[in-house]
């Protein structure tokens, strides 16, 4: 069947998984879980070097003409942080994409969504692509849209906790508010968790923990890849409606007569 | 003169350029970026701009993140 690419800031991918290169046991298990998510996209946080600048850099484990990095603004609690620290990332070589996180409180991670929405305005003026963490609210979701966001990351539960998609009906209303790429950002704790987010029209989704936590990280990293690729297609191919009762699936004409 | 890097205090040679310090830290410059007290410093800019004493050096790159 025929699909679209995901686009965002003018760049085509055909991969609507996006993944992380945080918690890996090691790198070297992180690059063969990139490699076999088949994502396009991962993810990194902006963080001091270690003096003296020796040792191993997650970047020799990425290649960087392959994988696009996607530079987060995560630890930031600030727009001000979350701006400078998008800079940074810029100034670093990391190109005008920005995984836009402003968090709220360190016990949930949920954002600060008047931080957010004040960072996503500056830097999209300042020509970045935004692509903005957000909650599970289609009014935020409008809000960031308006303000210039490149698409909406709404979590599917908070970061790290493997609840899944909580909240699938605010994430539906949300499909139908926005109008530029949605992609579920946190919470998938399995492969299921990604294929109901994709089943449910999303354009792509974000994991880390999922991925990096799993006790065969690579596997894992394979099962999301079909998850995604699946809920992507049922998606396109259009479910059949839910209904209370039963509907045979064999004719109730032509049955053999047993009567005695 | 003292300046602090990533939140280290060091003592320096008086002048020293943003270019000497990365040498003198042995810090790789593919995707690392600098801010002097809490303003970018452009890479074109790295061997013209001379620390002063009490500055605040941030020296960033990517890491393992979600």
């Amino acid at each position: 069947m025929h699909d679209t690419n995901l686009v965002l800031g003018g760049k085509d991918f055909t991969s609507r998984l996006i993944v992380g290169t945080g918690k890996y046991s090691t790198n070297e298990i992180m690059r063969q879980a990139h490699d076999e998510s088949g994502a396009e996209i991962v993810t990194v946080a902006v963080r001091r070097v270690s003096l003296p600048g020796k040792g191993e850099s997650i970047l020799d484990f990425i290649d960087t003409k392959r994988f696009t990095l996607l530079p987060n603004t995560a630890g930031c609690y600030t727009a001000d942080e979350a701006i400078r620290t998008a800079y940074l990332a810029r100034e670093a070589g990391l190109g005008e994409m920005v995984k836009l996180e402003v968090i709220g409180d360190a016990r949930t991670l949920f954002p600060d969504v008047q931080g957010l929405l004040e960072a996503t305005k500056t830097l999209a003026r300042e020509g970045f692509v935004v692509m903005p963490y957000t909650n599970d609210d289609p009014i935020i979701a409008k809000r960031l849209e308006d303000a210039g966001a490149a698409c909406v990351m709404p979590l599917g539960a908070p970061i790290g906790s493997g609840l899944g998609i909580r909240n699938p009906y605010n994430i539906k209303i949300i499909l139908e508010t926005v109008s530029v790429p949605v992609i579920v950002d946190a919470g998938v704790g399995t492969a299921s968790d990604a294929a109901i987010a994709m089943e449910l029209g999303c354009d792509g989704v974000l994991m880390n923990t999922a991925i990096a936590g799993a006790r065969d990280a690579v596997a894992m990293a394979r099962a999301m890849r079909l998850a995604v690729e699946a809920g992507r297609l049922a998606y396109k191919a259009g479910r059949i409606g839910k209904k209370l009762y039963a509907t045979a699936s064999s004719p109730l004409e032509g049955l053999p007569d047993w009567t005695s | 003169m003292k300046i602090t890097v990533n939140g280290r205090e060091m003592e320096v040679a008086d002048g020293l350029s943003v270019e000497a310090l990365l040498a003198h830290l042995a810090v790789k410059r593919e995707f690392t970026a600098v801010a002097v007290n809490r303003e970018i410093t452009p890479k074109a800019s790295y061997a013209s701009v001379a620390l002063r004493d009490g500055d605040r050096v941030e020296i960033v790159r990517p890491m393992g993140g979600g």
